[in-house]
């Protein structure tokens, strides 16, 4: 769909997921949607107008909004639940463990400008601590696309799953990443794409920093570096067959828009000290938040491609030491 | 402060330059929530120097009057609100959500002095304010405490439950304001999940309701300052979001929608 896109064109996730939604409910009548005063931030005003009555709006009450979604699913219906994930996710937590998870209902929750995208707006408003949150929720299954196809992917595989799922997306401008390093284009939960080959070195990378960490591996590439970089796009079930063959180039470099602890840098420095013991330097977020756009909270926290290389840098040190 | 309780006319003119500043500064930064600034301005301009005991010099005097701003994303107003109660210079206003600025876009007690809670997410400043009013009960004390939420935040349950909990404990030194302008984020509250009838819950739920026009100084200096009962008070102040600037009046786009430079000319000439 986005192929022909010249490389340095950028998207904004959101018009994927709701256009692959507006199609799929087209033929599929049981896909209902579920807001909480998100109708705009959702990309949703085209559903509602496609299907009124199949776009359930609760008002502003995330718990009611997560229960509701749970009562659809028990009724038949598959309930895509999307709003700013901070909310989502923090207000509704334990409707999302107790009504969806622990009762195994067939929910979408989608995460709509997630991570840091809020900006200036502040702590309460970024969504970092997601990753911690629902990582610890088995079995839910946690998909984190890196652009408008890895996007459209996981909206169709969601739809077709019968089982919860957690879709983070971002409203941050990103690059079609197009297919893998085998010239593929595949997306299959609980399996990592490889998205550049490499033997030095693994950059692991979810969603908004995919691009980024491809463009360490390049600044690397002239250093005379070969790294490996895979979009970790399901952070549950984690791809760990693709981990452990990251730990055996003998260096790995996490990066990713949330909380390392808990997050992808977490679940990696779990797996890898078990199983496999590894240098690892881990970019990402480690607090609140001062005040701050995007780009300044992004800079601050290393997420830029020169931020990764500089970690990758570290960590072939610390290999070579 | 109390002791220098401004009359009506004075209380309308602080409004006037606080609507006219918090316009400047969603314009200058090119983000903020206007149209929930401008409902709210004749509100906190009452509160803040018309009923609320404080002392800007002293911003933990355990004594002070609380007023808990609950609809956060209004910052526009109520950081105005706090400058010009002689918290801070003018000139912090000038860096309005700018990187480590100490005016994030949604409030924080840790970077400003007179912010009472880190509001942001819709629904946890009544539930603080009702312990910050049970706790001036345990002291004894006759501090009051004040919330303002917005209209489609009472949507959201904990309003409900921390209605139920200040009625138990007869927490009659709180008072709950809500900006009762009728539009929430992206549509009109009617259209979303209807409160009304709004009085009727609150007394059921145990409270003394009172409706108040919240643009006039004067009916919300005489509801705000006017002595508690036995139980806690719920003032329905009817609004209107984008008060003052008749483009932006009761339209749901003046939310989070941020003026052109024609505009906010427009708009600064008619706050004039
Ligand atoms: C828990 C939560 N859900 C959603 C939001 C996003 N949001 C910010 S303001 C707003 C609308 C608020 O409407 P209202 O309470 O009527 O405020 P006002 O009209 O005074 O601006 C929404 C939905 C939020 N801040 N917190
Ligand atoms: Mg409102």
């Amino acid at each position: 769909m986005m192929d022909g896109a010249s490389p340095s064109s950028t998207f904004d996730c959101r018009k994927a997921w709701a256009a692959t939604l507006e199609e799929l409910a087209a033929s599929d009548p049981r896909i209902v949607a579920v807001v909480n005063d998100s109708v705009g931030s959702s990309n949703l005003a085209g559903f509602q107008k496609a299907f009124p009555e199949r776009l359930v709006n609760v008002g502003i009450a995330e718990q009611v909004m997560v229960g509701v979604g749970a009562g659809l699913a028990n009724g038949g219906k598959v309930p895509f639940v999307s709003a700013a994930s901070c909310f989502l996710t923090g207000r509704a937590l334990e409707q999302v463990k107790a009504d969806v998870v622990y009762s195994g209902y067939n929910v979408k929750l989608v995460g709509q400008s997630s991570g840091v995208a809020y900006g200036e707006l502040g702590a309460t408003h970024h969504s970092i601590e997601d990753f911690a949150w629902l990582r610890a929720l088995q079995p839910l299954t946690v998909i984190v696309p890196a652009d408008p196809w890895e996007t459209e992917a996981a909206v169709r595989w969601a739809a077709s799953h019968d089982g919860p799922v957690y879709l983070r997306l971002s409203r941050m401008q990103v690059p079609d990443l197009g297919p893998d390093a085998n010239g593929a284009r595949s997306f299959e939960p609980g399996k990592a794409r490889v998205m550049r080959e490499g033997a030095d070195a693994t950059i692991i990378a979810c969603g908004t920093t995919v691009h980024l960490a491809l463009e360490a591996a390049d600044s690397l590439a002239g250093e005379g570096h070969d790294v490996r970089v895979l979009s970790m796009h399901s952070l549950s079930p984690l791809d760990e067959t693709a981990v452990l063959a990251a730990a055996a180039t003998g260096a790995i470099v996490t990066a990713e828009e949330a909380l390392v602890s808990g997050g992808l840098g977490g679940a990696v420095a779990e797996l890898c000290a078990a199983h496999a013991p590894v240098p690892l330097e881990r970019v990402g977020f480690t607090g609140f938040q001062k005040t701050g756009d995007v780009a300044t909270l992004f800079a601050d926290a290393g997420l830029s491609g020169q931020g990764i290389a500089a970690a990758t840098r570290r960590a072939l040190s610390r290999k070579a030491g | 402060m109390k002791d220098d309780i401004a009359t009506a006319e004075q209380i309308a003119e602080r409004a006037r330059w606080m609507r006219r500043r918090a316009m400047q500064m969603v314009h200058g930064k090119g983000l903020g929530h206007i149209g929930g600034d401008l409902s709210a301005a004749d509100i906190l301009a009452t509160l803040y120097f018309g009923v609320l005991n404080f002392d800007p010099a002293r911003p933990d005097w355990p004594e002070r009057d609380r007023f808990v701003m609950s609809k956060g994303h209004a910052t526009g107003v109520l950081y105005t609100a706090l400058c010009a109660a002689g918290y801070f210079e003018d000139e912090l206003l000038e860096s309005y959500m700018a990187p480590g600025s100490r005016l994030n876009g949604h409030p924080n007690r840790n970077y400003l002095p007179g912010v009472e809670a880190n509001t942001g997410p819709l629904g946890h400043g009544f539930p603080i304010a009702v312990g910050i009013a049970l706790a001036a009960k345990l002291d004894g004390s006759d501090r009051r405490t004040f919330v303002l939420t917005g209209d489609g935040e009472q949507q959201e349950g904990s309003n409900w439950e921390a209605a139920m909990v200040a009625a138990h404990n007869g927490l009659s030194n709180l008072t709950l304001i809500v900006d009762r302008n009728h539009l929430q984020q992206g549509a009109p509250t009617a259209e979303t999940t209807a409160l009304d009838p709004l009085d009727a819950k609150y007394a059921a739920f145990g409270w003394e309701v009172h409706e108040v026009d919240g643009h006039d100084p004067a009916a919300l200096l005489a509801r705000l300052g006017a002595p508690g009962t036995d139980r806690p008070r719920a003032i329905i102040a009817q609004t209107v979001k984008g008060k003052g600037v008749s483009f932006m009046e009761n339209l749901a786009k003046w939310h989070h929608g941020v003026p052109s430079d024609e505009e906010f000319a427009i708009a600064m000439k008619e706050l004039a």
